[in-house]
């Protein structure tokens, strides 16, 4: 670690910036914010969406829309940022700060090499080159972040690479001007854990070894931990905390940042690593009388340009009643398809999917069909869940309508039960999904999965879009409706601390198999698998020590390898 | 509804709306709007040209009583034959797109929503039908189709035929994206059937693209149908048409200006009409697109959630 | 070679259409009509001609057959009588005018220079001028050049090709008397007179498409421009015009060639109308005049020529899309 000489004159120093996209002090998006950014500290700006963190980042940068009104100072080494002409800022731009940003995938232009838009960074920066001489600065960068090939990376085009590849390419190309800054806005969002965790490694070392000053935006409490020496607290633009990461996370003074972080959902503490050759979990318990759903030794394939693809292979789950099953994998593991197998929505290509006692791949259409009013569904995407062009009403009846149950009346008055049961306002029948938040949408999503009563809901992802805060109420909402109601529930998740919240049994896929299932406590406490403990390690906490304990124990994982 | 107060605060569209609100009613009213002057598009007034078949006087024959002048060779009056003309533009342009609408409308919903070997026939096909010279086509197919066949209702058939790949290929497209979306895929898990999810789910979503769709559709066919009767193989003398008037107007054109202006004038402003409706109809229909220039914000805040 | 493979696969694609192309023209021109025979026959239709276009056509055999011989004519050539009133049909047939007593292929081909000058030339202009125009409008959207380039978009997407071509003689031609007022002049014989005679019949043809580019590629590159990757250009310091370039619109021509390859089959329509308003003898109104005349062969004939011309092109479009979007699997 560097030393933490608070006295550092600062790399950047923002002081008393206000944005506004608009003439009104409503258009306003950040008050007065100012920060400094010293050499060799990560300083995270925290904050839920429309909080302004981003906002702030690119103002740094000069890369907000023309019609955004930026007042205050920002001074980079002591030059003003601020008003500074094109050239001095396209100098700072990749020169003096580089950037990383949240979507690697749509980050870099398609039509490009890896290697050509890194050599672009190194064109507009710095001396000439020649080619040769860029070659191998580009092997040389690729190499330094981590990057294994990377004279075939840089010949790659971006949909060639996997996401973590290309942000590891990202910061490449950030640091290829050797800038004493780096911003990293949502820097492994759309990653899985086990790869956040790399990159959160590769920009610590990025830190100690070169000094460089890091502003990392993150909604992520557990990042921060990770990561960040000291932080500040945004909330609708306006700066609410700041102070070192250990102070800010463990002794929060702010109502808000406390309210924040006591809805974090949290991992306990990792209890055992498991050794190797310890005995592997992935049978399941033979299915009880009481299984509303079961998949036994069940495989999902499909064809992609002639091969065959397997996206489960050989799993078995069985869901009893009244219970909640955790299903936790990471992108491509297949969970998603588990869903949709055990709701028909793609067949079964080997072993049995059975829901409340009917055969789904020997069952006719109708029956199928009937099968299908037994589950009820909630989905990810807040945002597409509900038909834009119906009202909540409509969606929330349109199970009721499927099932031919109920008149015109007795269904308006169902809506409105459910409306009730879900916690919002019974005139929200009338009003269209544009005019409700995400966490408003997924209530509604709810409301319709159970208006049939179902045995069993299915519920894919339903918190992962929305903001910290939210999820914690819809987790809570969804937890009371459980216990109320007592359906069996198969809840989907990449996030082990939500899946914690709910579950009682924990099943973890990977590549299409079960690698472990049992007991939620013991599944992620004391992990039977290497590969749940990896993920469980990867996982970071919104505890700045714990998280650097758990850290240690993730490197180790990943040693013996 | 939002799209009627976006399309009534964008003048440019409500221009484009009274032009084409204007011809229709000439179209409907042609017979009642050339009586006010006294003439109808068949009359030979010999008595207007001069020797060599060309009108007398300024302007092609312009007069009190031929407010446009007239036609060469045969004298009938070119206000007359002018609104009668929008008779078949209108017609075969409205109908044709409708024919075009219906169609592609058809064919993309199924193909998009059921996917397999039936969508990649109908991709192929597509492609194949929208790199046509369907203009070339078209010619041709009047060489063999017999006299007997109504011409108006053939060339309705050719154009709206060769129309409807375009709305395919965009209903598809958005279909494929839809078909992925929560709630049709949270309809199929509830257990709809194809019918519900085609009708209640996809068709409201695709609708504002079908109509956008008609709207711009429309002046392309009028535009094709004139472009075959300028070539000879659209809509038979003697009924009045655009497109012919013009061709014929090619012949006259170094002694009698005139005669290309009027039908050419009438030909682009309902053309133009269409089109600045249709263009104000896409913008009023598309959220994407803001008002003019600015950044792109949500009009209506959502609102936020707050802490509990 | 990735490439080599790419094309092989689109050439047997491009095999496959041409033949589901033949077969459809042939049951639309020749089986389902009462009497192709009278319609090949043409205008005076004298009884030998009649004669010989029912042999030519042999309608007395099964339609497989008379396929058959269609096909194979195109690929192979066909020859029919026998001795002296042999007719000699070379590879590839695309038919037989008994009217002008010469196959259509060699008809078409001393055509062909006609239309091919007008379509490679208006494509050429339109492409340039849209694109030209719609980047200028996205790079100032909102201020004046926009809206000037946006409205002449829309007036120029409602004025018919001869509309603006019959304008452009008066003013042009016969007004100021710049310009010729028709006619063709071959490029091999006097390549200034060539250009002089082709500037009308050019602008009347891409004025239309240049509109529709110009609209195209103003709303594909503001899409672009708000994309992360430009952004991503930006953070690293490039300057704004290697940003709009380089990444704006390299991105934004990808759905712009595409376009254009649905719109080669148009280019060829609009040739032959504006062959008419300039009063060229090209293709087109070779194929306008044997409607009147009632020459069916070369009607067809015209037809499945163009149709394999732009399948052809077609290929050619797709094999640049191909080089240009490197997500498109070359193989």
């Amino acid at each position: 670690m560097t030393g933490t000489n608070a006295q550092d004159e600062a790399v950047l120093s923002v002081a008393d910036l206000s944005i506004a996209f608009g003439q009104d002090e409503a258009d306003r998006v950040v008050h007065s914010v100012g920060l400094d950014l010293r050499a060799g500290r990560v300083l995270a700006l925290v904050g839920e969406s429309g909080s302004g963190k981003s906002v702030t980042a690119m103002s740094v940068l000069g890369l907000l829309p023309p019609t955004a009104a930026v007042t205050g100072s920002i001074r980079l080494e002591g030059r003003e940022l601020l008003g500074a002409d094109a050239s001095t800022l396209r100098e700072v731009r990749g020169g003096r700060i580089g950037t990383v940003f949240q979507e690697p995938g749509s980050a870099f232009d398609p039509v490009y090499s890896i290697g050509d838009q890194i050599a672009e960074a190194l064109a507009a920066h710095g001396r000439r080159r020649s080619r040769a001489e860029t070659a191998e600065r580009i092997v040389e960068l690729l190499t330094s972040v981590g990057l294994r090939e990377p004279e075939r990376i840089a010949r790659s085009f971006p949909h060639e690479l996997s996401g973590g590849q290309l942000q590891r390419a990202m910061i490449a190309m950030a640091i290829s001007c050797d800038p004493v800054a780096l911003i990293a806005d949502e820097p492994t969002t759309a990653l899985d854990v086990t790869v956040q965790a790399g990159i959160l490694d590769l920009i610590r070392a990025l830190r100690d070894t070169r000094g460089t000053a890091v502003l990392l935006i993150t909604h992520d409490m557990g990042v921060v931990a990770d990561l960040a020496d000291d932080v500040l607290v945004l909330r609708a633009g306006e700066v609410v905390e700041r102070g070192p990461v250990q102070q800010v996370l463990t002794a929060p003074q702010h109502p808000y940042t406390k309210a924040l972080l006591a809805s974090v959902p949290s991992l306990a503490a990792l209890r055992a690593v498991p050794r190797p050759g310890a005995a592997s979990g992935a049978a399941a318990a033979a299915p009880t009388d009481r299984a509303v759903a079961v998949l036994d030794h069940a495989s999902v394939t499909y064809r992609r340009r002639g091969a065959v693809v397997r996206a489960v292979d050989d799993v078995s789950i069985s869901v009893d009643a009244g219970r909640v099953v955790g299903l936790v994998g990471e992108s491509g593991s297949g969970k998603s398809t588990v869903g949709r197998a055990l709701l028909g929505l793609v067949p079964v290509s080997g072993g049995r999917a059975t829901v409340a006692g009917v055969e789904l791949a020997g069952a006719g259409r109708g029956r199928r069909r009937a099968v299908r009013r037994r589950i009820g569904t909630v989905f990810q995407d807040p945002a597409s869940s509900l038909n834009p062009r119906n009202t909540v009403g409509w969606s929330i009846a349109e199970p009721l309508q499927l099932a031919g149950r109920l008149d015109r009346a007795k269904r308006a008055d169902r809506v409105a039960r459910l409306l009730d049961d879900v916690q919002l306002p019974r005139d929200f029948a009338g009003r269209y999904p544009h005019e409700l938040s995400g966490g408003q949408r997924q209530r509604v999503a709810i409301a319709r999965a159970l208006a049939l009563d179902p045995d069993l809901l299915v519920a894919d992802e339903p918190t992962s879009a929305l903001d910290v805060s939210v999820q914690a109420a819809v987790l809570q909402l969804l937890k009371d409706l459980q216990a109320r109601l007592g359906f069996a529930c198969l809840f989907i998740s990449h996030d082990l601390a939500v899946v914690r919240e709910l579950a009682s049994t924990v099943v973890v896929l990977r590549e299409g198999r079960v690698v472990e299932q049992g007991p939620a406590e013991q599944v992620l406490t004391a992990p039977a698998d290497p590969y749940t403990a990896r993920l469980l390690a990867a996982a970071p906490v919104a505890d700045p020590a714990a998280q650097a304990e758990r850290r240690e124990a993730w490197r180790q994982l990943e040693e013996v390898r | 509804m939002n799209v009627w107060r976006s399309l009534r605060r964008d003048g440019w569209a409500l221009a484009g709306a009274v032009v084409v609100v204007l011809f229709v009613l000439a179209a409907l009213f042609a017979p009642l709007i050339t009586g006010v002057v006294g003439q109808n598009p068949y009359t030979y007034h010999l008595s207007t040209l001069d020797g060599s078949g060309a009108p007398k006087g300024f302007g092609g024959g312009i007069s009190a009583q031929h407010p446009f002048g007239v036609e060469p060779l045969t004298g009938r009056d070119l206000f007359a034959i002018v609104v009668y003309g929008s008779q078949v533009s209108i017609a075969v342009g409205i109908a044709a797109s409708v024919v075009s609408v219906l169609l592609g409308a058809l064919v993309g919903l199924v193909s998009g929503y059921f996917g397999g070997w039936t969508d990649r026939i109908v991709s192929r096909v597509v492609d194949v039908m929208l790199g046509f010279p369907s203009l070339i086509f078209m010619i041709a197919l009047t060489a063999i189709v017999a006299a007997s066949f109504p011409r108006p209702a053939l060339i309705v058939l050719v154009i709206g035929f060769f129309g409807w790949p375009a709305v395919a290929r965009v209903i598809r497209g958005q279909v494929l994206t839809l078909k992925r979306r929560t709630f049709v895929v949270a309809s199929e898990a509830m257990g709809a059937g194809p019918g519900h999810v085609l009708l209640t789910q996809l068709l409201p979503n695709v609708f504002s693209t079908l109509l956008v769709y008609a709207a711009i559709l429309v002046p392309a066919s009028i535009g094709t149908e004139a472009a075959l009767s300028f070539l000879g193989v659209g809509v038979p003398p003697p009924t009045p048409s655009w497109g012919r008037s013009i061709g014929d107007a090619v012949a006259w054109f170094s002694t009698d200006p005139a005669y290309l202006v009027f039908p050419g004038a009438a030909l682009f402003l309902v053309t133009l009409g269409f089109n600045v409706f249709g263009d104000g109809l896409r913008d009023a229909l598309d959220p994407r697109v803001s008002r003019r220039g600015s950044h792109r914000r949500r009009t209506a805040p959502v609102p936020t959630e707050e802490l509990v | 070679m990735r490439l080599l493979r790419f094309v092989l696969l689109r050439l047997a694609g491009v095999v496959i259409v041409l033949l589901v192309v033949t077969a459809a023209t042939y049951v639309i021109f020749f089986l389902l009509p009462a009497n192709p025979a009278q319609s090949s026959c043409g205008k005076p239709c004298t009884p030998e001609h009649l004669a010989l276009a029912k042999r030519f056509l042999g309608l007395d055999r099964p339609w497989y057959v008379q396929y058959g011989d269609y096909l194979r004519g195109i690929v192979a050539g066909r020859t029919f009588g026998s001795g002296g009133g042999a007719i000699d049909c070379a590879a590839p047939c695309f038919g037989y005018s008994f009217l002008r007593s010469t196959p259509v292929t060699e008809l078409i081909v001393a055509r062909l220079p006609v239309t091919a000058s007008i379509a490679v030339g208006a494509a050429v202009l339109w492409l340039l001028a849209g694109v030209a125009a719609g980047t200028v409008a996205a790079i100032r959207r909102g201020r004046a050049a926009d809206r000037v380039v946006m409205a002449a978009a829309i007036a120029g997407v409602s004025a018919p090709a001869y509309l603006v071509g019959l304008l452009a003689i008066l003013l042009f031609g016969f007004g100021l008397g710049w310009l010729p007022t028709g006619g063709y002049q071959p490029l091999t014989e006097d390549p200034a007179g060539w250009f002089v005679h082709l500037i009308l019949p050019w602008c009347a043809l891409a004025i239309i498409s240049a509109a529709v580019y110009a609209r195209l590629t103003r709303s594909e590159l503001l899409d672009q421009l708000g994309q992360d990757h430009i952004r991503t250009a930006r953070a690293k310091g490039l300057r704004e015009p290697a940003v709009i370039v380089r990444h704006g619109l390299r991105n934004a021509l990808i759905p712009v060639v595409t376009v254009f390859g649905l719109d080669l089959g148009s280019l060829l329509g609009g040739a032959v109308i504006t062959e008419r308003v300039f009063s060229m003898q090209g293709m087109g109104a070779l194929l306008v005049d044997s409607i009147g005349a009632l020459d069916l062969q070369v009607v067809v004939g015209v037809t499945l020529f163009s149709a394999f011309l732009i399948t052809i092109a077609n290929l050619v479009v797709d094999i640049v899309y191909g080089l240009l979007d490197p997500r498109v699997q070359l193989g």
